[in-house]
């Protein structure tokens, strides 16, 4: 199979100011393969990833690629000599159609003028050979995230490539759309394509790559068939550390032992927009719940109403056992709610502050006297947390978007702690971190939870819902689809309500 | 080296390269570099006559930049301040010339007029807030309403006539000195210090205050700053009143200087200077960074750019020429420094 070598990084080295973040790092990617990167954040992934792409420039090293010594100058030259990249957020025009998006930077001219017919027919054809069915003349905002992730791959790989990397490509599909995406690194692979998949989903490597590459510190620690390494060797290399010390379980929040007390929040009917209809949850003193469901059920939808993020149309809400009705944020925060948003960078940091300034954010009225923000008092809440959470930061003066994903979301988890509150809502927790820091934060949320916080938890990853959650609410279609707690809990049935809904509740009653 | 020396902050310091640290400095470095071309060419630059005519036509445009500044810094923009001068100034004028009712002493006539011509200008701020946060207008629009009906509305109040306006009293706001000494000094112009309290003011707020901090968070992630419970809305409309009592203030000072209210040009072209001097002060204009010292800054670069070519026979037409070429090099200069 991987005969004939596509790519060679040998010896790549870079520095930025100073300080390496590749020493000698290699990659080597056969013809038709699909190659696994993984690492944790910072293991060098996406610096290797950027001088292939030309964003950045290499120190040391050479590259061979399809025969010949390589220098990307900037992405469109990489793209040119057929090298894709698909990244993690969408790069894409929301408001022109899906064919705009599609022939963007290579538009069909005919007599000087757009050549409409033959666009949208390319559109077309190239959609259909990843199973999309949209109207391509519709503009692309009317269809969801993961439709329009798969329009930027369909885009890319229009491009010709013979090398298509996917940086997470698949951190906002839901199932069924990841198993097209799949197909379709298949069908690339039958053309000869080649593929380089970074994840940090291990079932994911295992279900779609030939070879995997594992980096740590800048350095490549070892190259292997995917089928020659086990999930425990391989998270034991990226982590350095040896196998036995790896937990043998999928996730890090192990026993719990602390007790559940009276419940903290009821919604009941709650009802807003077209996405939520009825949905009732509970959350107890020191519990954790899970909101479980496909992209779309409705979960993210739910925590903003009790958020007070978006207004609700009918339905009730209690904390503690008096009414809860927040007409915004600052209302749920001033009852001792926090809410931990799913995509930390459109909603949850200010890029350009601080980690002070991002950590003490909602604390900040209460840091203020006669309206001027107490420094000292700010330095030392801020250190207090940078230490107890184990925050990766040059000090409390870092700008937060300097930090990688893993410790910006501590820093936003540290936000709602320092403000000592009774729920907090956390939204796809570990979406997007690497494997350690998703371990010190689960570990994190439990230990929250057995010290009293109740925490109401949405995550697409099953296993996650499953071992952390002490119950699950399953919603369907923006309704109420099951609730398990504690020994119910196991994936099977978990998936088969996710999936069938009420169905799968009829059957339980019936057995 | 031990963990504790890298993560010092002299070494941080040194990381930032040398584009950046240039782009950081450029509008002193060119404001110094001005000062320096002009003590070389005799036209009796370093006297204090020369400083004060160029600090009090930098005054008002100053005085407006500062409110222009924190709405800039929220990802905003004011429009409207040139209409708000005219609307302050004109509004002043006629309660002093006691043309709405007879206040008898002038003390308290100058008094009543200016907290009225104030506090009206930052009313309709409030209005452009309000319009901006309730119905979701884009900031450029909602003003752009009191750009247009403001001037329209000075001049429906003064019957579109020139108001003559010889109070002493009054005009020490633009034309009074602070300070004089008996050995020939003047004194500093009362506009002067206006001003640079309004700079100290707003710059220690912007970098210590709740209110600051607020504002460079809308600014910096708008949705951020709402879920984590900061008052988006009231911050907003308290920017937008806070720009509309700068411009209040700095339509007195024009008129003190004038002699007269003039509801036609006090103002004019006013949002284009501010956003001129923001500009070249470094803030960014898409919000979240900003820097009211950098806003007094670009003002006094291109006043003395202008000075210059003026003080060197060339005509102010090509002022403006260079005035546009400045602002075209600050922005780039940003982009330098972002990346």
């Amino acid at each position: 199979m991987t005969a004939s070598s596509l790519l060679s990084m040998r010896a790549i080295s870079k520095a930025f100011a100073g300080i390496p973040a590749l020493s000698s790092a290699s990659l080597e990617v056969g013809s038709g393969e699909v190659h696994a990167l993984v690492g944790q954040n910072g293991a060098g992934k996406s610096t290797m990833i950027k001088i292939l792409t030309g964003y950045v420039r290499r120190a040391e090293g050479e590259i061979i690629f399809d025969g010949a010594p390589f220098e990307s100058r900037s992405p469109q030259d990489a793209q040119s000599r057929g090298i894709s990249t698909i990244y993690q957020e969408i790069n894409l025009v929301p408001f022109r159609s899906v064919t705009e998006n599609i022939c963007l930077g290579r538009e069909k001219r005919r007599y000087g003028l757009l050549d409409w017919p033959a666009m949208h027919a390319e559109a077309n054809a190239l959609l259909a050979r990843f199973k999309i069915d949209v109207d391509v003349r519709k503009p692309l905002l009317r269809y969801n995230t993961a439709t329009q992730q798969m329009v930027a791959i369909a885009r890319a790989i229009g491009f010709s490539a013979k090398l298509v990397i996917m940086d997470e490509p698949t951190s906002s599909l839901d199932e069924r759309e990841v198993a097209v995406l799949f197909d379709v690194i298949r069908h690339l692979k039958a053309e000869g394509v080649s593929v380089i998949f970074v994840s940090h989903k291990l079932d994911e490597l295992y279900a779609v790559c030939d070879r995997v590459t594992i980096m740590r510190d800048g350095r490549t620690v070892k190259s292997a068939n995917m089928n020659a390494i086990s999930k425990l060797e391989l998270v034991a290399a990226m982590l350095g550390r040896d196998i036995a010390q790896v937990a043998k379980s999928a996730t890090a929040f192990g026993e719990r032992r602390g007790r559940v007390g009276d419940v903290v929040l009821t919604a009941t009917n709650l009802s807003a927009g077209h996405k939520v209809h009825d949905v009732s949850l509970n959350v107890r003193r020191g519990e954790i719940v899970g909101l479980a469901g496909l992209l779309g059920a409705g979960r993210t939808e739910t925590a903003r109403l009790v958020f007070g993020a978006d207004p609700l149309r009918s339905g009730s809400l209690t904390l503690d056992g008096s009414p809860l009705a927040p007409q915004a944020p600052i209302d749920a925060i001033k009852r001792g709610i926090g809410f931990s948003p799913e995509d930390r960078k459109a909603e949850g940091t200010v890029p350009d502050m601080s980690v002070a300034e991002n950590l003490t954010l909602a604390l900040m009225p209460q840091l203020a006297r006669a309206g001027i923000v107490d420094e000292a008092k700010q330095r030392e809440i801020v250190e207090k947390f940078i230490s107890r959470l184990g925050i990766k930061c040059s000090g409390p003066d870092q700008k937060i978007r300097e930090l990688s994903g893993g410790n910006q979301q501590k820093v936003l988890l540290a936000r709602w702690l320092a403000m000592n509150p009774k729920l907090v809502i956390l939204d796809e927790p570990t979406r997007g971190i690497d494997v350690g820091a998703k371990a010190e934060i689960q570990t994190l949320i439990k230990e929250l939870a057995d010290q009293g916080l109740s925490v109401l938890m949405i995550s697409s990853e099953l296993e996650e819902v499953i071992e952390g959650s002490d119950r699950v609410f399953v919603l369907r279609e923006g309704r109420n689809a099951a609730e398990f707690s504690h020994a119910q809990i196991n994936e099977d049935a978990v998936m088969a309500a996710m999936a069938h809904g009420e169905d799968t509740e009829r059957e339980v009653r019936a057995e | 080296m031990s963990e504790a020396q890298l993560q010092s902050p002299i070494v941080g310091a040194r990381r930032i390269e040398t584009t950046a640290l240039f782009a950081r400095y450029a509008t002193l470095i060119a404001l110094v570099a001005l000062i320096i071309f002009n003590v070389a060419h005799p036209h009796n630059f370093l006297t204090w006559q020369t400083l004060s005519v160029n600090l009090t036509q930098v005054a008002t445009i100053v005085i407006v930049g500062v409110g222009m500044t924190l709405v800039i810094a929220t990802g905003g923009i004011d429009l409207s301040v040139g209409s708000l001068m005219a609307i302050s100034g004109a509004i002043c004028a006629r309660i002093i010339l006691g043309k709405v009712v007879n206040l008898g002493e002038i003390h308290f006539a100058v008094a009543v007029g200016m907290i009225a011509g104030v506090g009206i200008a930052g009313a309709f701020g409030w209005f452009n807030g309000w319009m901006i946060t309730r119905f979701k207008i884009q900031p450029i629009i909602a003003t752009l309403v009191l750009f247009i009906a403001g001037r329209g509305l000075a001049q429906v109040l003064t019957n579109g006539d020139l108001q003559p306006l010889k109070i002493p009293e009054f005009q020490w706001i633009g034309l009074g000195r602070i300070g004089a000494l008996p050995g020939g000094f003047p004194g500093v112009p009362v506009q002067v210090i206006i001003m640079v309290a309004l700079v100290a003011a707003a710059a220690y707020a912007l970098r210590r205050s709740l209110f600051g901090r607020q504002i460079l968070a809308i600014g910096g992630n708008e949705r951020a700053a709402r879920l984590a419970g900061v008052p988006v809305a009231q911050v907003k409309r308290w920017v937008y009143c806070i720009s509309g009592l700068c411009a209040g203030v700095a339509g007195l000072v024009v008129i003190a200087i004038n002699s007269s209210s003039d509801a036609n040009l006090v103002g004019l072209d006013m949002e284009l200077d501010a956003i001129a001097a923001v500009a070249v002060g470094g803030t960014l204009l898409s919000g979240g960074r900003a820097t009211v010292t950098g806003t007094l800054l670009g003002a006094l670069i291109i006043q003395l750019v202008r000075y210059t070519l003026l003080a060197n026979g060339i005509p102010d037409d090509y002022a403006k020429i260079v005035k546009a070429g400045l602002i075209v090099a600050a922005v780039w200069l940003q982009g330098q420094g972002r990346s």
